[in-house]
Formats: structure tokens, sequence, C-alpha cells
């Protein structure tokens, strides 16, 4: 449990948002073209890392926002914080 | 060689005041190379490397740990032990392990209480009443014992269940299996562990894996902590940790790893002598024999391996349970702990071969695996010596993320995570 300060609404408790897993994961841009493989990995494979994760919330109890960010996920340390459509920050 | 446990031993050694009994494993350095290497001493492990020396005569093996024994997800689950699955791979491999559990403490002379007093899943609405009863029948074609029971006789098998219609949601019916049940999670790790160790298998305690080694398209040993082992197999068997694992030797694996939380509260007279499931509440309680009631929280909905976990998780089980046991309502909650649950896209879990040769995967079983524990080793040892499936673990491969055919089980995980 710990607080997100979601780029909208300021800083909220984490029961209030909702994780929606790794981010920068790109939909294929031309699906018809994708193997079998490259569909497994679009749609199942995840990183799953134990460290620096970049990934995706949505603040679902407040302004239903998505927005990205960066946490260190052996200690669930927020590093950074920034929204869609915005460059990754390098850590 | 081991010393038998017995009522003889237990006397004898209370002539010396219990100061003298054998230790139940070795604590061996490792060697410069082993046959076949297990990461991860949890129960799976532990067991894989006890069935690869018992019914694959392999001597040479060992098991790495990087915490110590019994310390990980084998110490920390509800204990909840039961086959009742929907699909026929998943029926398959979970009565495998509940068949072998009910010899188990006489195979490895060592108790591990299991207790088969039964498991009931409680329906709370009508979809839960018509998922049950397929649930039912299918296990039954399936050869699992399985019952569906009315309001009356839910009630009548857990009387301190609240059958009131008028609760928020109305117990309409349950499924029992009656060979369903717990065993103590400690014992199975030890179980297992003096088993193996009297076969030869080396225990490594603390000694954490910090990399494969690949030549080319194969396993030629790992790095740990306590330096290089050589070896041509590695077993994975990390459970929250196996996607580290496996970005070590460049793999990439479809889990995400959460944290799952338990509880327990004071200890009390016996109260409740089964265990009670509720998928759409999210509830779940047993009693241990030291009297604490036993309660499964849910997990939360990102990735972490903090082993903690969010309170309002807690929070929502704990309402649960109350409006369904008010009899509970001034427990008061002793222990609470997380561990961390590797998830599958399709809540089975993998078992199975990779692309890496020599290098074999057994993790995915999220927030059920304590209950397959004896199975998953028997399988896992049986894919690992033959280098081939055994064909209740086939439908469990890693392939199936890329051909389609997963075994989608979150219906029967029995609560829902």
């Amino acid at each position: 449990m710990f607080l997100i300060n979601c780029p909208y609404c300021g800083e909220r408790d984490q029961q209030e948002f909702k994780a929606g897993g790794e981010a920068h994961i790109e939909r294929p841009k031309q699906p018809t073209e994708l193997s079998d493989d490259e569909w497994a990995e679009y749609l199942f494979m995840r990183k799953n890392i134990k460290g620096i994760q970049f990934e995706r919330w949505n603040h679902t109890h407040g302004c239903r926002k998505w927005f990205n960010m960066v946490r260190d996920t052996s200690n669930d340390e927020i590093k950074a914080i920034y929204k869609m459509g915005e460059k990754p920050p390098s850590l | 060689m081991r010393n038998k446990y017995s009522v003889f031993s237990l006397i004898k050694n209370a002539f010396s005041y219990h100061e003298n009994w054998q230790r139940a494993w070795k604590d061996p350095s490792p060697k410069k190379e082993y046959d076949i290497v297990i990461v991860g001493g949890g129960g799976h492990g532990l067991a894989t490397a006890y069935y690869l020396a018992k019914k694959h005569n392999m001597n040479n093996i060992a098991v790495v740990e990087k915490g110590w024994i019994g310390g990980g997800n084998t110490g920390r689950n509800t204990t909840i032990i039961r086959s009742n699955y929907l699909w026929d791979a998943s029926a398959g491999l979970y009565d495998h392990a509940l068949k072998i559990w009910e010899g188990l403490s006489q195979e490895l002379n060592y108790n591990v209480m299991f207790s088969q007093r039964g498991v009931m899943n409680l329906a709370h609405n009508l979809q839960d009443v018509r998922d049950l009863k397929r649930r039912t029948h299918a296990n039954r074609l399936n050869g699992i014992d399985a019952v569906y029971l009315s309001t009356e006789e839910v009630k009548k098998f857990c009387p301190i269940i609240n059958t009131s219609p008028d609760i928020r949601y109305p117990v309409l019916g349950g499924t029992l299996q009656r060979r369903a049940g717990t065993a103590r999670h400690d014992a199975v790790a030890w179980g297992y562990a003096r088993g193996a160790d009297a076969m030869g298998v080396d225990i490594i305690q603390n000694c954490e894996v910090k990399g494969i080694r690949r030549n080319g398209d194969s396993v030629v040993g790992i790095e740990t902590t306590k330096g290089f082992i050589k070896t041509k197999k590695v077993g994975v068997v990390a459970a929250g940790h196996s996607s580290v694992i496996a970005n070590m030797a460049g793999l990439r694996l479809p889990l995400e790893s959460k944290p799952l939380q338990a509880l327990v509260s004071e200890p009390v007279k016996p109260i409740i002598d089964t265990v009670v499931m509720s998928n759409a509440v999210h509830a779940y309680v047993s009693q241990s024999d030291k009297g604490e009631l036993v309660i499964g929280a849910g997990t939360d909905d990102y990735v972490s391996y903090t082993q903690k976990g969010s309170h309002q998780i807690v929070e929502g089980t704990l309402n649960a349970i109350l409006e369904l046991y008010p009899i509970f309502s001034r427990m008061r909650m002793l222990r609470q702990w997380g561990g961390i649950v590797d998830i599958c896209p399709d809540a089975s879990p993998i078992l199975s071969k990779t692309s890496v040769k020599g290098l074999y995967f057994n993790c995915g079983w999220g927030t059920g695996g304590f209950k397959a524990t004896p199975g998953s080793g028997d399988l896992f040892a049986h894919t690992i010596a033959n280098d081939e499936p055994h064909k209740l673990n086939a439908a469990f491969n890693l392939n199936r993320f890329v051909s389609g055919d997963l075994v989608d089980e979150h219906g029967a995980a029995a609560v829902a995570h």
C-alpha cells in the first residue's frame, strides 16, 4: 500500500487506482502479418522485473485517466510518474 | 543411514531429553558438478529432487535454495488441498497429486498431517450455481468425488455459516469434495528434504543463483553465491522469482508476480472442521490444529516482490468473512503476511521444457500451488529425467501460449485472484 501522485489529481491513496500492467507494449501495427510467436510475445510474455519497472496505472476512483509510472518492484518505491504519450524518463 | 521415525525412536530420544535427534538433512557445500540442479528448495523443488532420486535412480542431484528450506511460499500458504478443477487436464494433474497425498506420510516416514476434512465451495448467485453444478458434473466424469449441496446441506455441513436469505450475498448452495482437506505445509518441505537427503541429494541452503551459463542453446551450469556449479540439466522451481531466473537465461515467461496475503487469528477451540471457500465474495477459511483460523486474502493487482500486500485487500476479505460467519466478529487477528505468487494468464501452471536444452521450468502455480506439491514434483522429475513431459503434464507446456491451447482455470481457482 502506498500513495500515488496522480498527474491530474495530486497525491491519493493507492486503493483509488488500478494497475494496468507493463507499459510501452505497442499494439502490432500490422496484426495480419504477425506470426503465432509474435502474437504470444505481444499478448502474454512479460518482463515481470524485480527492480525498476515501467507500468501503466489508471485512477479508477478519481479522474479515471491513464498514466505511466516507474516503480521499483522490490520495495514499491515510486521513481517517476509521467503522462501517457510522454517520453519515459531515463533512470 | 537415516534413522526411522517411530514411537520407539520417540521413547528412546525422550531418555536423552530429545537432545540427540539425528539431523533431518545434511548441510553440504556444493560439489563442482551435478547431473541435475534444482533451483528452489520449496516443496515443489524438493519433491522434484526426491522423485528424481527415488523413481529415476538419479543420485547426483543438488537443490539450491537462496534462503532456508520452507522459508518461501511453502511456509506461507493456507495449506488447502483439493482437485475439483474443471478441465480434464487440470483434473488429471491435481488428482494425481491428491492420490499421492493420501499415502505421503507413510511414504516419507514423516507426518505431514494430511487431513481429509473436505473442502466446500459456496455459490452466491445463479451463475455461481450453474458454474459449480457444471464443475461437479465435470469432476465426476473425471472420477473426482464431488457433490452439489443445497443451502440446507451447506448449513448442516458447516453450522456456523450464515445462510440467512437476507445477507448481501446469500448462500444459494455449494459443492463439497470430501477427499480434499489440508496438510501441515512446513512438514511437507521438511519431509521431502529429509527423504531426498537420505537418497544422496545435496540440499544447499543460502545459495542464490546469480546466472545461468549457456553454451549456445544448451545449459552448462549455474553461477551462484557459492560459486559456479557445472551441470547439464537445470530445473527451475522458483515460484514468484521464476521470471528473474528466466531473464538470466535470456528467456521470457508469461508470468506476473504479485503479493498474495494470508492471515491467522488468535487460537481458539475447534469451531470449523472443514475448509470453506467462496469465490464470489473472496473469502476462505479453515482452522489449524493449533486452533488459529487460517484465512486467505487476495492478490494485489500490481507486480511486486515485497512479500507485503495492501491493507484494503485484507479488509475486503474480512468483511466477507464476517458476513458469512458473524460468530467471528470479535476474533482478533494475530499475524498477516504475504508471499509472491507467479500468475499465468490462464491461471494454470507451466511444467515444461524450454527452447534452451537442459533448462526446465516448473512455475506459474499462482495462488494455488501447495495442493499440487507431490504431483508437481513427480511429473517434473519425469519431465527432466526423460527430457519429455509425462502425459499428465503435457498440456502444461510453455508452447500453449503460442498455439493458443490454454487451460483456462480462472473459474476453478476457487477464489478469483
